[in-house]
Order: structure tokens, then C-alpha cells, then sequence
């Protein structure tokens, strides 16, 4: 299978060469792809690249966009912060891209945005997030707090009665920054602050002895409780290992997770997290002609039935449709031109429904609940009634609360205070 | 311990095989519609078939929720019939739920899976408690009242109190009274009845009446009744400070058996010979993956897994460690900056051959069932077994090793040499080789310390980079070239670590035992127990 991707990957390549030197002359599109492919990251990144190389080449197949081809610029950034930053330049100087895919962590986008504004990039940034950003160069299409945390949270508490709250985290600005807003919501909706444990450990964490027995016990004072998880990566492991073998069940203490999806648990036993649920915008399972067609495509274009698809890879899909729109209306690549025609776009999410590009340069989705099943897929057990538009600022923070995004006239500010009627009113 | 281990296996066994044999039976045939119903509601339309079914199917029900809760419930799409798909040893087997009769393979295909999610999870848990309180063992019966607790409508009353009329065993017949007496305290209407349930609660670890004692002790509107419940409370509480307490030197405890097998092949390649060996890591890596290719190779039999990974990890390290020291730390000899960069380089290639050859995801390690889960021993303390058995597995290790080092001639070799290099040397003693061996000896410890952390954290690449540092902390903690030494370090920086994380958070927590650690190292150099004598220089 490896090998077989590594091929394809290289026929791509070759591909990609040849077809660049022969409509070199008729001249095309440059795409930027900026995807960690080694490294930490490259676990969860190198689908997304692969993702975009198979929307390029379905894109091509109908003819290209404007007349011209697409050609993808497949760059490495490695898992390395300011690697991001300087690949971006690379992209966007010698390559000049006329738009970049890319990104995961949110260190990462702090890196390349900078770079986006001065050079007045464009990219789309496809990762559920903490918010509290909106920069004219970006188009966040995963899920701000409000998409995802938000609704989870309303979900435990309307509708299992959730009345205790564990948030767990790992230790870096993401967690932290949506566990904030979580606090606030909760003690705005009138949560005593006993009733709040926040928990949070470093990387890669594996004892998770102690913190579980503390969830136990946090959860047997005889009101339903539930873990708000934001714990990232393979941490995760290990924390639901030992959740079983604690005897803490999914009824008893269930568990919704923000960073757990069908990849994620592609390589894991499910036996112990059957029940545990996760929040997201898409999940596999769910039963469209638009997904079995997207999944469908997925698997002849990596040549392996057995690969799951994951939220990432829709937000990424309904970017690039987005994009590739709004350049046909533009009627060229030109960044301020699409920025501008990119506002009011709207694709069909592959869960139904229609995907709207708002002024703030986030989607409005909806939102999923899925519980894990034994087969590492989802089954979704709740979702909202139509469509939640992306709140770049949160309103549950001090901060933020006046601020708000719009990047058309006359405002076109990414943080306008509506108190003090001026942008760049950023509180903090 | 093999043996008891091996009892154990088999006792899961057993009850493993119970619902199996169970299902053989036939369900009564006027269950049929509600079979048929019950392929064709909603997750949210479920819940009033499964009471129908409970009402009308009493006991022989009891195998149909244990699959469906287990997720092994499907139906043929063709034909609507409900069957089970149970897995055992690799072969799928598909009965009939209706008949009981085994069916031919059926393709995934042709059925399709009958859903649960967690509301009708907890409420198939509930029914199947209920039918359990006929069930034939004692302890079956038992834990069946305990899950009841948390939901004692009247319903599970009567059935409990029906029950109790003809229970044999005095153990359940308790747990049943703790059970009337908990509902008494929640409804009675007189507060001389309330008291005198207090009276009959006093004592019980019982979360649940632990709660409503709470809240009595709160709210109830008779001062008595209050004091009452008050004073049960106090009792109950000193009890389940005194468990938790335990709980937490057991974690401590644990920690430190993890920490004391990362580190006893550290203590003999650092602390004997001097090796700086950065390696380390990697070598408990190698052992991690020797599991996972052996549970590769014997799919079939996940529970002996470990029996032959444990040696299989020891050759398979122990060679590698073999080579590194033929290969390289050889020629390095004395040169220990040298030596330091080596085996950094060295576990630098051993991660990317990893990532080469396994890829750079994490590979999943099966646990054998009889490592699974947790021995309660109330229900506030209950020890989890799979490190449970890592405790143990550590200091078998620990003094497997002690005893090799201390009475066999190669031990005999290891101290000579370590001790005097020129002076055994010229005694004839061939210190080339028993520098191989040593190093392949520490070497072969790290990759069963590798199995035993597969039981308990990710198999990737980067496994050995997170140990190397504790390995080393400990060593030094515990006086470089003393066995005991590395022993108390190791469960002195667990239990300091464990008994630390619950008030600082598990971050911080792991700095200050760092720092203590630098601070003591300025104190003492030599660790805690230094080594003596001219054996020292």
C-alpha cells in the first residue's frame, strides 16, 4: 500500500512535470500545497495533501479553471513551525502560487499569516480551531468554537442532562483557548464553578492513572458528568485505555472529544471508546450520494478501499470548490478579485445541506454528534437544525465580545469594534 | 505466578464463553414481531420493544441484550431474521437468536447491524441487572443489585424485594437490604424510618449511598435525620480517605514499576560499565515492536502473545545491543563525549529504520483479556490489573537480574571487569567479551521493558525517546552501579510524582521532581546509595 501510494505519488509528480512543461506556453494556475509531510504532523497533514492533489486532478479532468490548467506546488514543511513561514515566501515569491491549501496546527497558521499579509497571499485553512483570529488573506472552512465546542456542550447538557464538567486538555494554546470559552459558557448558563475541573497535560501523555481516578471520583458526587476532551493526538490512547480498565463506561461518564476522528482511530483498538462521542462537521458514516461519491473517489484515487475519510478532508473539499467558483465568477486569480467574489459562495456539504462563505471569512455548517462504534466509524446521534454560521470572535470572552469580522465595504476589518466603531479594536 | 496467571486465563475463559453457550437456547416464538420491530426502529424508537420484550421474554431475553449491548447483534436484510455474530479465536460464528440453531457464514453484505448508542446501552444494562437477579451465581447476583442502585424506581424495587424472600446467600441478601434500606431513606415518610436506614447504611463504600446520605445530611427537614446521616457520613468519609490513599500509592507504585524497568538496563550498561548510552530508548523500542510482530504472527492466539514476546524481545534487543557494542562503543572506549554522540546517531537511524520499515504511524498492541480491566477490592479501591502485573513483572525482572549478576559466573565477570578492568583482564578473564555480553544483557532488559510498556502507551517511533530521560534521572538518583539503588529511586520518584500531580497538575508536577532531583544531585553527587571503597574510583 505504501509502496503503491509512493508510485502513484511519483506518476503524479511526473505527471505534474510533464503536463507543466508541455502547457507551459498556454501557461496555468499554480496551487500552492502546504502540508507537513514528515514529522509529528505528517500523521494527520498527508491526507490533506493527497486530498488536494485529487480535487486538482478532478478539477483538470473537467477542463481546468479559466481555460488553464491547474498545477499543484507540493511543499514540506515538516512538522517545523517557522518552516511554514519561509515556505509560504517560497510559495508565493518564486513559485508565485495563485492560492495555498495548507495547515494544521494553529502555531503553524500564526506563522504563515504574517507572510500571507505582506505578500497578500491567499489560503485556505481547512482545521476545526480556537478562533479569535480573521485575517483578509485566510478562509478558515473548519469549524470555529461555535461550530464545534458549543454545540457539543448544549448537546450533554440538554439532552443527556450533564450537570458536572471535566475539561481535559493538552497543554498548548488551542485547548486552552476553547476550554476558556467553554468556562465562560457554562457559568453564564449558570454552572457552578465546583461543578468545572479543568485538567491539563503535556504532549504524548501516557499515565493517565491519577487524572482518570480524579475523573471518577469528580464524577460520582451524584450528578451526571461528562469529559469535554481537547487532549490531542496519540495521548489519546492511552487516556481511553485506561478509562476501560478504570470501569468508567460511556454511560456512566461519557466522553466528547474535539480532535478524535475516523483517522485518528483508524489505527486504535475501539473496543474500550465505543459509546465515547465526538464533535465535528462531517463524519464518514453519514449516508449522502455526494458522500459515497466523494468516499468512492477517495479510494480509486489512493488505491486502498480500506482509507477513511475526515472532517479535514470535507473542509478542504468545500474550499477548493469554493475557490474554484469564486475564480470562475472573478474571472481571474487575482487575490483581491477572488477574496471579494469568494464572500457568499455557497457548495453542497457532503452531510447535505449547503456550505455559505460568510463575511467573516468562516463557513456556516452544521454540526454533528457521533458516538464511536466498534468499527472505528461514527453513528451520529444528534445534530443541529440547519446550518451555524462561524463566529470568528467569540462572544463568551471579554475580550472579544464587541468584536466582530466583515471584510466587505464598508467595514472590511477582521476585528471591528462595534463599541468603539474602529478596527483594530482587539481587546488583548 | 505463571500458574496463577494461567488460572486466571482460564477463569476469563470461562465466563468469556458463558453467553456463547447461553445463546443456544431458542427464544419463545410469540417474540418473533417484536424481533422483527426491533430490526426496524429508531435509536430513539428502541427503547419501549426492548421493555416489551423484557415483559413478555423474561429470562430468555437476557443473552439477546447481552449482544446487542455488546454490539453484536445484526439482522439479514433479506429476511429480517435477527441472529448474533460472535468472534472467537478468528472464526465468526452466526446464530439465530430465534431458533438458537448456528447458521451458515453470512457475507457482511447481506446484514446489517442493529445500532445502540449510550441511552439504550445503560438501559439494556438496567434490564439485564433485573434479569439477573435469578441468575444462578452468587456474585452474578450481587453485582446485578449494585448496578441497580443508581436507579432504583419501583419497578426494581419489587423485583429486588421479590428476590430477597428466597435469597440463599447472606453477602447478596446484604447488598439487597443496603439497597430497600437506600430507598426507605429516599421516601420514607416518617424520620424515625429515615434514621433507622441510616443506621442499616453506615459503612457501605456505596457511591450511591454515599450521595444520598449527602444530601440528607443537607436537606432533610428533621434535625435528627440530619445529625444522623451526618455522623455516618464522617465514618464513611475516614474510610474512603484511607482507600484513596492506598489508590494512590498503588499509582505511585506503578509508576515506579515502569520506571524501574525503563531504567534496570540503563543501571547495568551506565552504572556497570559506564556506557553513556543514548540508545536506550531505542532498544525498548525494538522490544515494543518484537510485540507487535509476534501478535502479527500469531493472530490467533493474542492471549499467549506476550509469553513469547517477553523472550523474543530479549534476543531481539539483546542482538542489536550485542552489535551496537561490537560495532561501535568498542572503539570508543574511554572517549565517553564520543560515546554519547554515537548512540545518539545510533538511535537516530534505529527511529527511521522503525519509521521505514512499520511506517511512522503508531502500530496497535493488543492486550490479552487477562490484562484488561481491574480487581475491585471495594467500591472506592479497585487496582487495575494490567499494572497490577507490571508491578510484579518489574521486580521478577529486578531480582531475576540480582540473582544473575550475584551468583552465576558471568555476573562474576560483569563485577570483575567493572571493578577492575586492567586487574581482571590479566587474571585471564576475556573483558572484550564480557563487555559484549554486559551491554547485550542491559540491552536484552530494555526490549522486555519494552513489552511491558506496550500494555500501557503508544507503539511508534518515538516510545524510546520519552523513557531515555526518566531512565537516566533514575539512575543517577539512585547512585550510578547499584542495583538497590535504581530500585528505591525508581519508586521513590513514582510515588513523589503521583502523590505530587493531584495538587500541582501533571506538567508541573514532573518539573518539581526534576528539579528535587538536580538539587539532591549538587547535595550528593554520587546518588543515594554511592558505591564504597576502592570499587568507587
Amino acid at each position: 500500500m505504501k509502496i503503491k501510494s509512493l508510485t502513484a505519488g511519483i506518476a503524479l509528480a511526473m505527471g505534474a512535470s510533464t503536463l507543466s512543461f508541455s502547457v507551459l506556453a498556454a501557461d496555468t494556475i499554480k496551487v500552492g500545497v502546504l502540508h507537513s509531510l514528515s514529522g509529528t504532523m505528517a500523521i494527520s497533514e498527508t491526507t490533506l495533501k493527497d486530498t488536494v492533489l485529487m480535487m486538482i486532478e478532478e478539477q483538470n479532468k473537467k477542463g481546468g479553471l479559466l481555460g488553464k490548467q491547474l498545477e499543484p506546488v507540493v511543499v514540506d514543511p515538516a512538522s517545523n513551525w517557522p518552516l511554514f513561514a519561509e515556505k509560504t515566501r517560497e510559495l508565493l515569491t518564486q513559485e508565485e502560487v495563485d492560492v495555498i491549501f495548507g495547515c494544521w496546527t494553529s502555531v503553524s497558521r500564526k506563522s504563515v499569516l504574517p507572510v500571507l499579509e505582506e505578500l497578500n497571499g491567499l489560503m485556505f485553512y481547512p482545521v476545526q480551531y480556537e478562533g479569535e483570529e480573521s485575517s483578509k488573506n485566510v478562509f478558515y472552512t473548519g469549524a470555529a468554537p461555535n461550530q464545534q465546542a458549543i454545540p457539543a456542550v448544549d448537546y450533554l447538557m440538554n439532552e443527556l442532562g450533564v450537570e458536572r464538567w471535566v475539561l481535559a486538555g493538552t497543554d498548548y494554546v488551542y485547548p486552552r483557548t476553547t476550554n476558556k470559552i467553554l468556562e465562560a459558557y457554562l457559568k453564564d448558563k449558570g454552572v457552578a464553578a465546583e461543578d468545572i475541573m479543568i485538567n491539563y497535560t503535556p504532549f504524548g501523555h501516557s499515565d493517565w492513572q491519577s487524572i482518570v481516578s480524579d475523573v471518577k471520583k469528580f464524577g460520582s458526587a451524584g450528578k451526571k458528568t461528562a469529559v469535554v476532551s481537547t487532549i490531542n493526538g496519540d495521548a489519546n490512547v492511552p487516556f481511553y485505555k485506561e478509562l476501560g480498565n478504570q470501569g468508567v463506561s460511556s454511560e456512566d461518564i461519557p466522553v466528547v472529544a474535539f480532535s478524535v476522528g475516523e483517522e485518528e482511530l483508524s489505527g486504535i483498538d475501539t473496543g474500550p471508546l465505543v459509546g465515547h462521542m465526538a464533535a465535528w462537521n462531517y463524519f464518514q458514516s453519514v449516508d449522502t450520494d455526494l458522500n459515497s461519491e466523494f468516499i468512492q473517489k477517495w479510494h480509486a484515487f489512493t488505491g486502498d478501499e480500506n482509507r477513511v475519510t475526515n472532517d479535514p478532508m470535507e473542509a478542504t473539499y468545500i474550499g477548493f470548490n469554493m475557490w474554484a467558483q469564486a475564480v470562475t465568477e472573478a474571472g481571474t486569480t487575482d487575490v483581491d478579485a477572488v477574496e471579494q467574489a469568494m464572500i457568499g459562495q455557497e457548495v453542497p456539504n457532503l452531510t447535505g445541506g449547503t456550505a455559505v462563505m460568510n463575511k467573516n471569512h468562516h463557513l456556516s455548517k452544521p454540526v454533528l454528534i457521533g458516538e464511536i462504534q466498534d468499527d472505528g466509524q461514527f453513528e451520529v446521534v444528534w445534530e443541529t437544525e440547519g446550518v451555524v454560521p462561524g463566529d470568528a470572535w467569540s462572544d463568551f470572552l471579554p475580550g472579544s465580545k464587541n468584536l466582530l469580522a466583515d471584510w466587505t465595504a464598508p467595514v472590511k476589518c477582521g476585528n471591528y469594534n462595534v463599541e468603539t466603531q474602529s478596527c483594530g479594536g482587539q481587546a488583548n | 505466578m505463571k500458574r496463577l496467571l494461567a488460572i486466571c486465563c482460564y477463569c476469563l475463559g470461562l465466563l468469556l464463553s458463558l453467553p456463547a453457550m447461553a445463546a443456544e437456547k431458542p427464544l419463545p416464538t410469540e417474540l418473533a414481531p417484536l424481533l422483527s420491530e426491533l430490526t426496524e426502529a429508531r435509536l430513539s424508537k428502541a427503547i419501549p420493544v426492548l421493555d416489551a420484550l423484557e415483559a413478555e421474554g423474561g429470562e430468555a431475553v437476557q443473552p439477546l441484550f447481552s449482544y446487542m449491548l455488546e454490539g453484536d447483534l445484526y439482522y439479514i436484510k433479506s429476511s429480517r431474521q435477527v441472529i448474533a455474530v460472535s468472534e472467537a479465536a478468528g472464526q465468526e460464528t452466526f446464530i439465530d437468536m430465534l431458533s438458537g440453531a448456528e447458521l451458515t457464514p453470512l457475507s457482511s453484505r447481506e446484514i446489517k447491524k442493529i445500532r445502540v448508542n449510550n441511552r439504550l446501552r445503560g438501559h439494556l444494562r438496567d434490564a439485564i441487572a433485573r434479569l439477573q437477579l435469578g441468575s444462578e451465581s452468587a456474585s452474578v447476583r450481587e453485582s446485578a443489585v449494585r448496578s441497580l442502585l443508581s436507579d432504583l424506581d419501583d419497578g426494581t424495587l419489587e423485583a429486588i424485594r421479590d428476590a430477597r424472600l428466597n435469597e440463599p446467600s447472606s453477602a447478596v441478601r446484604d447488598v439487597m437490604d443496603m439497597a430497600l434500606a437506600l430507598h426507605r431513606l429516599n421516601t420514607a415518610g416518617l424520620a424515625v424510618d429515615r434514621i433507622e436506614a441510616i443506621g442499616q447504611l453506615e459503612g457501605s463504600l456505596e457511591g450511591d449511598v454515599r450521595n444520598a446520605l449527602n444530601r440528607v445530611a443537607e436537606r432533610d427537614p428533621s434535625p435528627q435525620v440530619q445529625q444522623a446521616a451526618f455522623r455516618a457520613l464522617t465514618g464513611i468519609e475516614q474510610k474512603v480517605e484511607f482507600y484513596a490513599f492506598v489508590d494512590q500509592l498503588f499509582f505511585g507504585l506503578s509508576l515506579g514499576s515502569v520506571l524501574l524497568l525503563a531504567a534496570i538496563g540503563l543501571a547495568i550498561t551506565f552504572g556497570v560499565m559506564g556506557v553513556i548510552n543514548m540508545a536506550h530508548g531505542e532498544m525498548i523500542m525494538l522490544g515494543a515492536y518484537t510485540t507487535y510482530v509476534v501478535q502479527l504472527l500469531m493472530p490467533n492466539f493474542i492471549e499467549y502473545s506476550l509469553w513469547v514476546a517477553v523472550p523474543a524481545a530479549f534476543v531481539v534487543s539483546g542482538l542489536a545491543g550485542v552489535l551496537l557494542e561490537r560495532l561501535v562503543i568498542r572503539h570508543l572506549h574511554g572517549r565517553p563525549l564520543e560515546t554519547l554522540l554515537a548512540t545518539f546517531g545510533v538511535s537516530l537511524i534505529l527511529q527511521q529504520l522503525v519509521r521505514t520499515v512499520f511506517s511512522p504511524l503508531n502500530r496497535q498492541v493488543a492486550s490479552p483479556e487477562w490484562m484488561s480491566g481491574s480487581w475491585e477490592i471495594n467500591p472506592v479501591l479497585s487496582l487495575t490489573l494490567n499494572r497490577l502485573y507490571i508491578l510484579a513483572f518489574a521486580l521478577l525482572v529486578f531480582f531475576a537480574l540480582m540473582l544473575l549478576l550475584k551468583k552465576s559466573s558471568l555476573g562474576l565477570n560483569v563485577r570483575a571487569v567493572s571493578q577492575n578492568r586492567a586487574m581482571a583482564k590479566s587474571m585471564g578473564i576475556p573483558t572484550g567479551r564480557v563487555d559484549a555480553m554486559t551491554f547485550g544483557l542491559g540491552s536484552g532488559i530494555a526490549g522486555i521493558a519494552g513489552v511491558a510498556l506496550s500494555q500501557l502507551t503508544n507503539v511508534g517511533p518515538n516510545l524510546g525517546q520519552s523513557y531515555i530521560i526518566d531512565s537516566f534521572m533514575v539512575v543517577v538518583f539512585g547512585g550510578v552501579g547499584n542495583l538497590w539503588g535504581t530500585l528505591v529511586a525508581a519508586f521513590s520518584l513514582g510515588i513523589a510524582n503521583k502523590f505530587l500531580e493531584p495538587v500541582t497538575g501533571a506538567v508541573l508536577a514532573s518539573i518539581l521532581v526534576l528539579v528535587f532531583i538536580i538539587l539532591f544531585i549538587q547535595k550528593r553527587p554520587k546518588g543515594l546509595f554511592p558505591q564504597k571503597g576502592r570499587a568507587a574510583e
